[in-house]
């Protein structure tokens, strides 16, 4: 129906702006903490555990409330629900601790007439605690035998112990993998507002508003709805406010049910840090079987993580850790474990790739260490281990892969990098044996798209087209600079054949749309803009029967052209059409609907389709390093992605350039540091450094992949581009860790764990020099 | 006191304003967004790190008025008298248009999430009307205070070279309205010393040295107060109690750069970016290093002396103006006393201080024509971020021996000092790598490093070993054959 070639302006695969840039540059986008604040407003602040692990024996707030402007102290004891905002129902994450489990859980919150009076009152409290030892590291988890905080799984296919067995060659190893803060630009935030009943509303700034509405119910005892959750947009999520939202809604819904005022609670940088959880560490422990010429035959690996305090998401995080395992490699005979163990830290939650990154970096080091074995370039093992067409097609977790692109965009890549001749430029360098040393890798991504929870992949939106032809959006996805609301309104732009400025993108609500899930598994656009779409179709069938009817002509004769419809031989302008519909009694509002087809996972069987297909791109990095101090820099980068058939390839671009930095980050500089009493030392930009515009490339050059269209039927044959790009950074730390291992002529593995901050780096060369 | 003003006078965008009764510790933030209801500028941190709430000052020189950035969330409003403070809200193109560097940004998808933009609209402001032709080099550093967390900055980058290749500043509504700006400044400054009381919090402005002096004897447990990188975190993360405070930016005398045939005196108020043209000028081999320190907002608020003054062992100029032999100035009433730099600092958070004195000014010789220099500054990123360690070395080089060697470091102990026994074994030996690697064990006789979190003992104490090969290195076969080169390779990608 629709044309061929669309004259609209901003319809799919054409580069609108983010639809808040002109806000943004402005400074008028409005963010939680700028609404205009309801008269009567107080504020709440947490008061954080000043121990790892033990239990409170008493607490005294006397000197909080002699001061002027407190309201009152919030404890557990003023729960009428459930002390409880565990996501997975394991009643493992209270909102006030009283069994203390990490340094700066939040124990009581105080409310005030200003957030300044708040958070200073919160250090008043005496409280005392009986004080048990703790656990911080991994390691120490694994060799004391702490608990784990969720099911385990294990993925197997073949005989991986007989195959280790007749393997050619063997070698066993173990990497550590830092986990990372996930230094939205805004922190949390929460603004709730008293209704009458129970009625709440929460502005809060969370990428899972309807689990703020479950959770808001939960611990104040109301129905779901009593409670109406806001998110106009927030300042960065990165899966940092999926979960983690959770704790400050509830905490200012039931500071303004209980005085019966809005209340707003918003903490410090460094609280923020402190008290929410963060990516997942992992310490990977790998026995690799392998042939002469470099192909696997067969892999045991455990991946063991930091889960801290509670299950959160711990466990489809460790999952994912293992789906990813292979990226783009056949395992012959392979079994792969979680281990996700508990410990007196922060409990680590989503973060961009929710487990992927570290469980396909553990697999990259495989494939790095048979190169050092054997002696060949890593591009080579890799290419001798990708998955095939038609034969070794077949997952750890016995999905067949039939949408595999790795070795045309690899090869396309090597081609435009000029991998081959920097290389051999890099190794000529390198064998000067100066102070700087150079290293390049070319390193994969696959990518599998959905949730494995496979009920969270519907979602719903809501269409309305007022009688003067302006439309309103309405979905469940949240904005977090992704784009999301931009690409959703350009795809009904698209249905509606209108162009982009007749749609308003309005917020978040879960009065609007109900039960969605989480904007989260880079899943936003393909669920949401299906489901908008959905709603399109529904009001387009309504509009087109109403045009048949008053014009006499048959279905195919109506059609919505350049901001008309075309109805037979009369073309009619959309607002003139929308207004006539609207006097002939046509509905024009729709709730549309959408869930992924195809997909099911059994976790018992370790076995299914978890994935609708998955999203691919490759990227090749040249570093220098200092050998004398560990400093090091990224001379260069390219990558090739795939995005299927873009949506809006702008936004595209700036998820991939902004997705490889931050993983960048995250494999070199961002470093988290907790010290002998179980503190986090590195809870600020002072102390935890993210990269900053000098770090990134210094040449960087980001392509899509234009020939890729989606095998599926997703929204106009598009990928999800939200996490995939953050593992193209895998290609930084394996070019590191090439140009360190120059010290011995490449003969040896270095090693190297992430981050690879330079002091990693210069203690790996000083290992290699030793050794 | 004969005659005292009760209140600052300001300008904010185009609205001059009076404001009285206030605390010492109101920050300029939480004065725009929670009293002007000016909401554009952000709160990131809270601690002049991610360059949020990025707002311009301009504040009057001899030269007219210098427009720069500054954190608004440790900027205290008692610094602010005869200042034009410049929000994201006074930026505006013509006839209700952006703004030519509001519309590069959006051109180039420069936002995502949105938060950080403000702040990083204000930097490319300041950095257009400074630099209408910027370099990359130039853009990376007047970016390097504000983060991103979505974009990756390419875009970023990308606007500031847009903005500079489309729009010129002269029409900028800041250019036109200078000199009506300055005359606004001029009227609302008096001789007058500005004593604000605020319940039992105190601030004093003095009017001139003198005076600071004489509050200083008045209220010798005030806080000074330069530049607020650090007093604000103070305030911003401790929650201290500043008061009574002694704001002494504005004091002009204490911004003078004194060059004379034997060395440069700097007043206790010159700040990094102050100084930056001295430094590229007398001491050349800092100039690199000197853009390390802090980013630019902090750069422009910061002062050397107040980099000094708060004794920290990891301040980044101290190894630098200590292996130079500078030497500081301090002056109680109209007392003044004069010591080595190296001196001045006793141990951890003790400083040789008298009750009621204060830091005027500081001395650093010239380098003789046969001196050879050389600052290292090691962290864990290479810009914004505190030095694991830092080192500065200087030598005389001649006839194949090492002479007049002096060495000093920052971040191997209580406070910064020299490596007394790595200078011995250097001192009238012959200049060879098999000296400086024998060298090597004065620095384990020297210090005992901490473990913390940016850096391992062990960590320390290897890279300053090695900082002394990479001086030899360096000085023998040229920088680029032990440091890295980021400079040519990013701008040979243009």
């Amino acid at each position: 129906m629709n044309q061929s070639v669309s004259k609209i302006k901003g319809g799919v695969h054409q580069n609108p702006k983010h639809d808040s840039a002109h806000k943004h540059v402005s400074g008028s986008a409005e963010y939680i903490d700028d609404i205009n604040e309801p008269t009567g407003l107080l504020h709440a602040y947490f008061g954080l555990s000043e121990i790892t692990c033990g239990t409170i024996t008493s607490m005294d707030f006397s000197a909080i409330e002699a001061m002027d402007d407190v309201i009152g102290v919030l404890t557990a004891d003023d729960i009428n629900g459930h002390n409880d905002i565990s996501p997975t129902g394991k009643k493992d994450d209270p909102v006030f601790a009283q069994n203390i489990e990490f340094h700066g859980q939040p124990i009581f919150a105080v409310v005030a007439k200003t957030r300044a009076v708040a958070r200073k009152a919160a250090k008043l409290a005496r409280v005392e605690y009986q004080t048990e030892d703790h656990i911080t590291d991994v390691a120490d988890a694994i060799s004391q035998d702490y608990p784990l905080v969720t099911e385990p799984l294990t993925l197997k296919r073949g005989d991986a112990a007989q195959g280790l067995e007749n393997s050619e060659n063997r070698l066993q190893g173990n990497m550590r993998i830092g986990g990372q803060d996930h230094f939205y630009l805004e922190g949390h935030i929460a603004m709730a507002v008293p209704g009458e009943d129970d009625d709440v509303l929460v502005y809060s700034s969370t990428q899972h508003p309807s689990e703020v509405q479950h959770m808001v119910g939960h611990v104040l005892n109301i129905p779901s709805h009593a409670i109406t959750v806001n998110v106009r947009r927030m300042g960065g999520g990165f899966g940092g406010k999926e979960t983690q939202s959770n704790l400050f809604a509830a905490v200012a819904a039931l500071a303004a049910k209980k005085y019966n005022q809005a209340v707003k609670i918003r903490p410090d940088r460094d609280d923020d840090m402190i008290a929410t959880g963060k990516r997942h560490d992992f310490l990977v422990d790998y026995d690799v079987g392998f042939s002469d010429d470099g192909k696997i035959t067969a892999l045991d690996a455990t991946f063991a993580a930091r889960c801290g305090n509670s299950a959160d998401l711990s466990g489809p995080v460790t999952d994912r850790a293992l789906f990813h395992a292979d990226n783009c490699y056949y395992y012959p005979d392979v079994v792969l474990k979680s281990k996700p163990y508990k410990t007196n830290t922060v409990s680590n939650t989503a973060f961009r790739g929710f487990g992927g990154p570290q469980g396909m970096l553990g697999g990259e080091r495989v494939i790095e260490e048979i190169a050092y074995a054997l002696g060949k370039d890593p591009l080579e093992i890799r290419k001798a281990n990708f998955y095939g067409d038609t034969s070794r097609n077949i997952t750890p977790y016995h999905q067949e892969i039939n949408d595999n692109i790795i070795g045309k965009i690899v090869e396309e890549l090597e081609t435009s990098s000029d991998y081959q001749k920097r290389r051999k430029a890099i190794l000529e360098f390198n064998s000067a044996k100066g102070v700087i040393r150079k290293g390049i890798a070319l390193t994969p991504v696959k990518f599998g798209i959905s949730f494995t929870a496979t009920w969270y992949n519907q979602a719903g939106a809501l269409v309305h087209i007022y009688n003067d032809g302006s439309i309103h959006l309405n979905h469940g996805g949240t904005e977090m600079g992704q784009g999301l609301n931009t690409k959703i309104a350009q795809v009904l732009a698209d249905e509606f054949q209108v162009d982009l400025d007749r749609i308003k993108i309005t917020a978040t609500n879960t009065g609007k749309v109900p039960n969605t899930s989480a904007t989260a598994a880079s899943s936003g656009s393909d669920l949401n803009g299906m489901a908008a779409a959905n709603a399109a179709e529904q009001i387009k069938t309504r509009l087109i029967k109403f045009a048949c009817e008053t014009h006499n002509v048959s279905e195919d004769k109506v059609s919505f052209v350049d901001n008309h419809v075309q109805i037979g031989d009369e073309k009619i302008s959309f607002n003139a059409f929308i207004n006539s519909a609207y006097m002939a009694r046509v509905q024009l509002s729709a709730a549309g609907f959408y869930k992924t087809p195809d997909i099911h996972w059994d976790r018992e069987a370790g076995k299914g389709r978890p994935f609708y297909y998955f999203a691919y791109g490759a990227s090749v990095s040249e570093v220098s390093i200092d050998t004398l101090t560990g400093e090091y820099q990224i001379d260069r980068t390219d990558i090739l992605h795939d995005v299927g058939k873009s949506l809006n390839p702008a936004i595209d671009i700036g998820q991939i350039e902004g997705g490889f930095v931050q993983g960048m980050g995250w494999l070199t500089t961002e470093e988290l540091w907790w010290d002998d009493t179980g503190r986090l030392r590195t809870h600020a930009p002072s102390t935890y450094k993210i990269p900053l515009a000098s770090d990134r490339p210094r040449i960087f050059n980001v392509s899509l992949a234009d020939w890729s269209e989606n095998r599926e039927m997703t929204i106009r044959r598009s990928k999800a581009v939200g996490e995939p790009p953050f593992m193209l950074a895998n290609s930084v730390l394996e070019a590191l860790s090439m140009a360190v291992a120059s010290e011995q002529d490449y003969k040896t593995c270095p090693r190297l764990d992430a981050p690879a901050t330079p002091e990693r780096i210069l203690l790996a060369v000083e290992k290699m020099k030793g050794g | 006191m004969a005659n005292v003003r009760d209140h600052i006078r300001f300008v904010l965008n185009d609205e001059a304003i009076e404001l009285a009764s206030f605390s010492s510790s109101l920050t300029l933030l939480d004065y725009i967004r929670l009293q002007k209801s000016l909401k554009g500028t952000k709160e990131g941190c809270a601690e002049g790190d991610c360059g949020a709430c990025t707002v311009l000052i301009g504040r009057l020189t001899q030269n007219g008025i210098a427009y720069e950035t500054v954190n608004a969330c440790i900027r205290f409003m008692g610094s602010l008298d005869a200042c034009h403070v410049v929000t994201i809200e006074h930026l505006k193109g013509e006839n209700g248009a952006l703004h030519p560097v509001q519309q590069a940004m959006v051109n180039q998808h420069g936002s995502q999430c949105g938060f950080c933009t403000p702040g990083f609209v204000m930097s490319l402001y300041a950095l257009w009307m400074s630099t209408p032709n910027p370099t990359n080099m130039q853009i990376e550093r007047a970016l390097q205070g504000n983060l991103c967390r979505c974009t990756g900055y390419e875009p970023i980058v990308k606007a500031a070279i847009e903005v500079s290749r489309s729009s010129d500043p002269v029409h900028d509504i800041l250019n036109i309205e200078r000199e009506k700006i300055v005359t606004q400044l001029n009227d609302m400054r008096d001789a007058l010393r500005i004593e604000i009381k605020h319940g039992g919090d105190l601030i004093i402005v003095p009017c001139d040295v003198a005076d600071l002096a004489r509050a200083r004897i008045q209220h010798p447990n005030s806080t000074i107060v330069a530049g607020s990188t650090d007093v604000g975190l103070w305030v911003t993360k401790h929650m201290r109690d500043i008061s009574p405070t002694v704001f002494i930016n504005h004091l002009s005398e204490l911004h003078h750069i004194d060059v004379a045939p034997e060395g440069v005196t700097i007043g206790a108020c010159v700040s990094y970016t102050d100084m930056q043209s001295t430094i590229k000028e007398h001491f050349p081999q800092m100039e690199t290093f000197w853009n390390r320190i802090g980013g630019e907002q902090v750069r422009n608020m910061g002062t050397v002396g107040g980099n000094i003054a708060n004794g920290s062992p990891i301040g980044d100029t101290p190894p630098a103006l200590i292996a130079l032999n500078a030497t500081v100035a301090l002056r109680s009433d109209t007392d003044q006393r004069t010591m080595p730099l190296k001196d001045f600092f006793i141990e951890y958070g003790k400083q040789d201080r008298t009750a009621g004195d204060f830091l005027e000014k500081i001395f650093i010789p010239y380098l003789k024509p046969e001196d050879t220099f050389a600052v290292y500054k090691i962290s864990k990123r290479r810009d914004e971020d505190i030095s694991a360690l830092c080192c500065a070395i200087k030598m005389n080089i001649a006839d194949g021996m090492m002479r007049n060697v002096s060495i000093a470091f920052g971040g191997m102990a209580g406070t910064p000092m020299h490596a007394s026994q790595t200078e011995k074994l250097l001192e009238g030996n012959a200049w060879s790598l098999e000296t400086i690697r024998k060298a090597k064990a004065g620095i384990d006789a020297d210090f005992s490093p901490l473990t913390d979190w940016r850096a391992s003992k062990e960590y320390r104490a290897l890279a300053a070993k090695n900082i002394l090969e990479r001086f030899y290195i360096e000085m023998t076969e040229g920088r680029s054959a032990a440091q890295l080169d980021r400079d040519a390779i990013l701008e040979t990608a243009l």
